[in-house]
């Protein structure tokens, strides 16, 4: 029972990756969202004795490995991020949706600069601003990607 | 469901070993060499994934390319068979040329030129990290690619290939934050470094003196030198010149010749070996 549950949290994340490598128009790309990351976040608000740091670290290495970063940066920076709303499930599951995005929109601008960090401090990269499109749009991503997931996560009844 | 008192491991022992081995990966990954093995293997697991980000696109494209008229293809058929016969005629004379460059290096006892064996790639459109310039191509340890080997697009070079895993590897393109390229002006043969800066159509020509004979529209070949690159490869032209003298170097930008922005066939160039040329 218990591996059932396991599969299906992992195909979730498994459509996410896909989501972020797939290729879009040059003018979408700045601004595509965090899929995995967001995904991650939600399962570990929802069951956040199943999916946590270890989910995060993995999944952060695949990512890695799929884009082409330096290995490490994103499970670096998603363990810090899973950490925090893992640590505050509790808390942050009381809060309405919207409140919910904002916080999101909050951490994940953490993640990206972070993200920023790390790679200033392993490629030599420039701060631009266009790097915290992503979290804008996550924020606004966050609501519908919570509703699909909660439905999914009752329909398939994962606890 | 038991989460006030969890009796596993605590999360912040969870989070310290993530981020030591974290830490241990981005150093190991990005200050050490060895490991190639390793990253081989993560790459190869990880090739499937790009291959199926990138199915929708592919589709997408093989469906507008079926739904194109019979003008279009014929029309398009014209202009390569033109294209053709006008690089034929080129190829005669670089037959000829060829041979004489060789006769004529054998009586300067010069090395004779290396020649390369090459290989067609299709770049496979998938997101990559934002802060980095590179592309993946459909070619890996099976089709006998390696590390660092020289990448061309029909009109000049593009970069070198890094990570190669056994179906899929990703090139470095020259405009990269981490790439040098060693050139020399066409017009002068004198040789100079171009780097990337992180920009797609602009590199810098790095520590370049106020004296160097340097103009704008000046066509840079790749030099041969440092071993990576084969000589005489079209690189950019140069586009942008500063000579303020309150500068301890002269400010000279580039463009890259290659359609960087728009790769999507590429040749590989593979290292000097005489019976795979007789093949060619």
């Amino acid at each position: 029972m218990i591996k059932r549950y396991y599969f299906l949290i992992a195909f979730s994340v498994f459509l996410a990756l896909v989501m972020a490598l797939m290729p879009l128009p040059i003018s979408a790309e700045p601004f595509r969202p965090d899929w995995v990351l967001l995904v991650l976040m939600y399962w570990s608000l929802a069951v956040p004795h199943r999916v946590n740091i270890g989910w995060a670290w993995v999944a952060g290495l695949l990512m890695d490995l799929a884009i082409g970063a330096p290995l490490g940066v994103n499970s670096l920076t998603y363990s810090i991020c899973i950490y925090i709303t893992v640590s505050n499930f509790q808390k942050i599951r009381n809060f309405s949706i919207w409140q919910q995005a904002m916080l999101v929109g909050l951490f994940l601008t953490l993640y990206h600069l972070l993200l920023f960090w790390l790679n200033h401090f392993l490629l030599d990269v420039y701060f631009s601003p266009h790097y915290l499109w992503p979290a804008l749009t996550g924020m606004l991503c966050w609501p519908w990607i919570f509703l699909l997931l909660r439905k999914y996560r009752r329909q398939f009844r994962i606890r | 469901m038991n989460l006030l008192f969890g009796r596993t491991v605590s999360l912040q022992l969870r989070l310290t070993v993530a981020v030591m081995l974290s830490i241990i990966l981005i150093v190991g990954d990005r200050f050490t060499q060895g490991g190639n093995m390793i990253r081989t293997s993560l790459h190869t697991a990880v090739s499937p994934l790009l291959y199926l980000a990138s199915m929708p696109y592919e589709a997408f494209n093989s469906g507008a390319k079926s739904l194109q008229t019979r003008e279009q293809l014929s029309e398009e058929n014209n202009a390569l068979r033109r294209k053709q016969l006008l690089q034929s005629e080129q190829l005669q004379q670089l037959q000829f040329l060829q041979k004489e460059n060789q006769k004529l290096r054998a009586l300067l006892n010069a090395s004779a030129r290396e020649k390369n064996t090459r290989q067609i790639a299709q770049v496979l459109s998938v997101h990559s990290n934002p802060y980095s310039h590179q592309v993946v191509i459909n070619r890996g340890t099976i089709d006998g690619v390696t590390e660092s080997q020289p990448v061309i697009d029909e009109m000049g070079l593009v970069g070198q290939l890094t990570q190669v895993g056994t179906t899929t590897s990703r090139v470095l393109l020259m405009t990269d934050i981490t790439h040098a390229t060693p050139v020399r002006i066409l017009r002068n043969d004198v040789r100079t470094v171009v780097e990337g800066i992180g920009k797609i159509n602009k590199l810098k020509l790095s520590h370049v003196p106020h004296s160097l004979d340097v103009r704008i529209g000046d066509v840079l070949v790749t030099s041969g030198l440092g071993g990576t690159f084969p000589e005489g490869y079209p690189v950019a032209v140069v586009t942008e010149l500063n000579r303020d003298e309150g500068l301890p170097f002269a400010q000279v930008y580039a463009e890259p010749i290659a359609q960087l922005d728009r790769v999507r066939l590429l040749l590989i160039l593979g290292r000097t070996s005489q019976e795979n040329l007789d093949n060619d």
